[in-house]
């Protein structure tokens, strides 16, 4: 052991008022280079050993607060930008809502990397090598006693005075530290081949039996992005229902939101006299209309409703939509023959909405009116 | 240790802080009067406010008290004068608090009989809130404080001569008694003097929610107490810096807690939408209220917070004094906030207010003096704590 250089003297304390005393006095006789060490944390040391405060709380706060900015950022976009839903009728964006969130987050955050930073950044993991470690006297500070120790580096060691000054400080018992071999020459070992590959062969193994215990012993299949559920598909059998089915007629009388049923199926003179076109043709209205009647009516009455498309000839001929009889007809009765259809021509109930086809009533009005104009108009 | 020889007798207190209690005492009392008769109804609110003001600082040292004695905390014994001496002011609280009861008509919608007749939610709450059931539960709470304080007090006090560890052993199993008693009592006395100034209101935590103030409250003033005599050398060399750093823990500790009851009671409330508790809250964020709703938030959390989160903000007496008072005001606002929008449609606040919070500091700083100069040492002698709270570490 001798031709190994000294690290420290090391000495117990059975009580901690007599470390703060031993401190006290250490700090007067002016060696700088100590330690203290407790099995439980004593929250008084810092201060009393005259040490900066320490700027581990800085970290804390700063991985506080990302924490937090992260989480509200993370929710924000979730709920307001990439998927938003509705929940329980509040606004996307809910402050309210995400404050737990937040609050988890910065707390989880925080303290993780809290230790993350201390063990990686100032305890210089996977170095795990200290003079201390494996000593009796560590083994006695982390179970029931308080240690000081003053370290060979300081200025004023000198080995004898520094133990017989702790022995006057009432010390139980005293050791000396040596470092061992390889401490010396101590570096970062964090790329350290052997670290490295420890860490692989630990997610291996790891994956392996995690994948062996859930997929393998207890048939749960590998993340499945929620491909499989617990539900009927459409057009599969089921045993919960008697006759089989999966998929279920709705209740009758059923009526679908937007779809109410049509009261004057057949009724033509009832349509027109009690429909009454529910729009006011604006000009969003009439755009609308001539959209929808662009797409639907005009392949076979024409552009302008002449009945002159290019299906003249080939077919049954279009009636023109400027007879006197379509002219007097009134809005409903249009609307009647849109939804029912006539003769050759289909209903468009399944085409158009209600709104839809009332729109393109608009619109036929319009192209009636621009053929044979008012006397107003014309002025 | 150089303070085992030393006495701890109490020293008088100097007479510039009386001339000043008592003028605050003496202006309080006659802007009060005067805020009387101008307008009774909103004057007894603010009176309603100091009350339970008072409340929060005494009950809450009794809370504080038991739990020292509960947890065998060691760093407060030193200072366990100062809150006895709290304490004790309870049997004048409870003759403060019958001015309220002589006159709940006048801040208790549920006292009207005509106002309950066409109103089928208050008559259904009819069975608990009634005039007669309000003052039996008013004696029950402050027959249940002055007993345990007093009889706490008086054991605590006998201590000093006896020096008799078996009267430490029979506060604790008191304290432990008390807790149960005190988590009810505090509760439903909320219930009645803040919530139910708002009858139709539900919330099932506003009890803790004033309990947390209350600790504030009671934490602050017993900080500001302690330092104001160690500051002016009463308690001689023995507090120090690990003493300090444990008030200025505990008031960081529960301005969270405050915040987070807060926010609970917020949360649901918001979350589950429902008209009859939101409208409580809707109407603290209209009509000029939301301002002080803005100040609780930031007043009662977020600056406290941020004052009071690193380790050498704690024990930094400046600091400390700064922020028990800081906190202080808040608690008031906070009950003032819980009190006046239940009564006022538009915000009220002026000269009455700011008498009654004189009138309230008055009181305080008035039961102060005259329990200061009945105490014979200002540090529990007797006490087997003692030695290890004068040589606490943190």
């Amino acid at each position: 052991m001798e031709n190994k250089p000294l690290y420290s003297v090391s000495a117990t304390f059975n009580d901690i008022n007599k470390v703060y005393e031993a401190i006290q006095k250490i700090n007067e006789v002016g060696y700088k280079n100590y330690d203290v060490h407790t099995p439980y944390p004593v929250h008084g040391l810092p201060h009393a050993m005259k040490l900066k405060s320490s700027k581990l709380g800085w970290v804390t706060l700063i991985f506080g607060f990302s924490g937090a900015i992260f989480a509200f950022l993370f929710m924000y976009w979730v709920n307001v930008i990439d998927y938003p839903l509705v929940v329980g009728g509040k606004p996307f964006y809910q402050l309210p809502a995400y404050i737990p969130v937040i609050f988890e987050v910065t707390v989880l955050s925080a303290s993780v990397f809290t230790v993350v930073w201390m063990l990686f950044i100032l305890f210089k993991f996977p170095n795990n090598s200290h003079p201390l470690i494996d000593t009796d006297y560590i083994k006695r500070v982390s179970v029931d006693r308080f240690g000081i120790s003053i370290q060979a580096n300081d200025e004023i060691f000198e080995l004898n005075k520094v133990k017989e000054f702790l022995k006057s400080l009432g010390a139980e018992e005293i050791f000396e530290i040596y470092y061992k071999v390889d401490e010396l020459k101590d570096r970062p070992r964090i790329f350290d081949k052997k670290f490295l590959a420890f860490l692989a062969l630990t997610s291996i193994v790891v994956s392996a039996i995690t994948y062996f215990i859930l997929n393998q012993l207890l048939f749960m299949s590998p993340f499945n992005w929620m491909h499989e559920q617990f539900r009927i598909n459409p057009q599969t059998s089921t045993t919960v229902f008697k006759d089989g089915f999966g998929m279920r007629n709705p209740v009758e009388g059923t009526v679908a939101r937007g779809y109410l049923p049509y009261p004057f199926k057949g009724k033509p003179a009832e349509a027109e006299m009690n429909l009454v076109n529910p729009l006011i043709p604006t000009q969003q209205v009439l755009k609308l209309g001539r959209e929808k009647y662009l797409t639907f009516c005009s392949p076979c009455h024409g552009n302008f409703g002449f009945g002159d498309s290019r299906l003249k000839g080939q077919f049954p001929n279009p009636p023109t939509l400027h007879s006197d009889r379509l002219i007097k007809m009134k809005d409903g009765g249009i609307f009647h023959i849109i939804t029912e259809g006539q003769n050759v021509m289909p209903g468009y109930a399944s085409q158009m909405t209600v709104d839809e086809r009332w729109a393109v009533v608009h619109y036929i009005r319009v192209l009636q009116r621009a053929v044979n104009p008012k006397e107003s108009d014309l002025r | 240790m150089s303070y085992e020889n030393q006495t701890f007798e109490a020293k008088p207190l100097p007479a510039r802080f009386k001339q000043i209690s008592f003028g605050l005492l003496f202006l309080g009392l006659v802007l009060s009067a005067l805020a009387f008769t101008i307008d009774s109804h909103r004057a007894l609110a603010n009176y309603n406010v100091i009350f339970s003001l008072l409340v929060s600082v005494v009950v809450g040292n009794l809370f504080l008290f038991a739990i020292e004695y509960l947890s065998g905390a060691v760093w407060s014994t030193v200072m366990r004068r100062v809150n006895e001496i709290f304490i004790s002011f309870v049997p004048i609280v409870f003759v403060l608090g019958l001015l309220i009861l002589f006159n709940s008509h006048s801040i208790f919608h549920w006292a009207h009989e005509e106002a309950v007749k066409t109103d089928k939610l208050l008559q259904w709450k009819s069975p608990y809130l009634n005039e007669s059931f309000f003052i039996i539960r008013y004696f029950i709470y402050f027959v249940v404080w002055i007993l345990f304080a007093l009889v706490m007090i008086k054991n605590s006090f006998n201590q000093d001569k006896s020096k008799d560890q078996i009267l430490t052993y029979k506060n604790s199993r008191l304290s432990g008694a008390f807790i149960p008693f005190f988590a009810i009592t505090l509760t439903f006395f909320s219930i009645d003097f803040l919530m139910s100034t708002e009858p139709h209101w539900f919330s099932t935590i506003f009890g803790v929610y004033y309990f947390s103030g209350t600790v504030l409250a009671a934490l602050s003033v017993l900080t500001l107490a302690v330092i104001f005599l160690h500051e002016q050398g009463y308690f001689g060399n023995i507090l120090r810096r690990d003493h300090f750093y444990n008030f200025g823990a505990l008031l960081f500790a529960f301005v969270n807690f405050w915040a987070y009851i807060a926010f609970s009671q917020f949360l649901l409330i918001w979350y589950a939408n429902l008209p009859e508790e939101t409208f409580w809250m809707i109407h603290r964020w209209e009509k000029g209220w939301e301002i002080f709703s803005f100040i609780l938030i930031f007043g009662h959390f977020v600056i406290p917070y941020f004052s009071l989160l690193s380790q050498q903000a704690k024990s930094n007496l400046n600091r400390l004094k700064f922020m028990a008072i800081w906190i202080l005001l808040m608690h008031y606002i906070d009950l003032y906030w819980l009190v006046m929008p239940s009564l006022y449609k538009e915000v009220v606040f002026g000269w009455i207010e700011i008498s009654f919070i004189i009138l309230g500091v008055g009181i305080i700083l008035v039961l102060f003096i005259w329990r200061y100069e009945r105490i014979k040492n200002i540090v529990p002698v007797g006490d087997p704590k003692l030695k290890r709270s004068l040589e606490f570490h943190l």
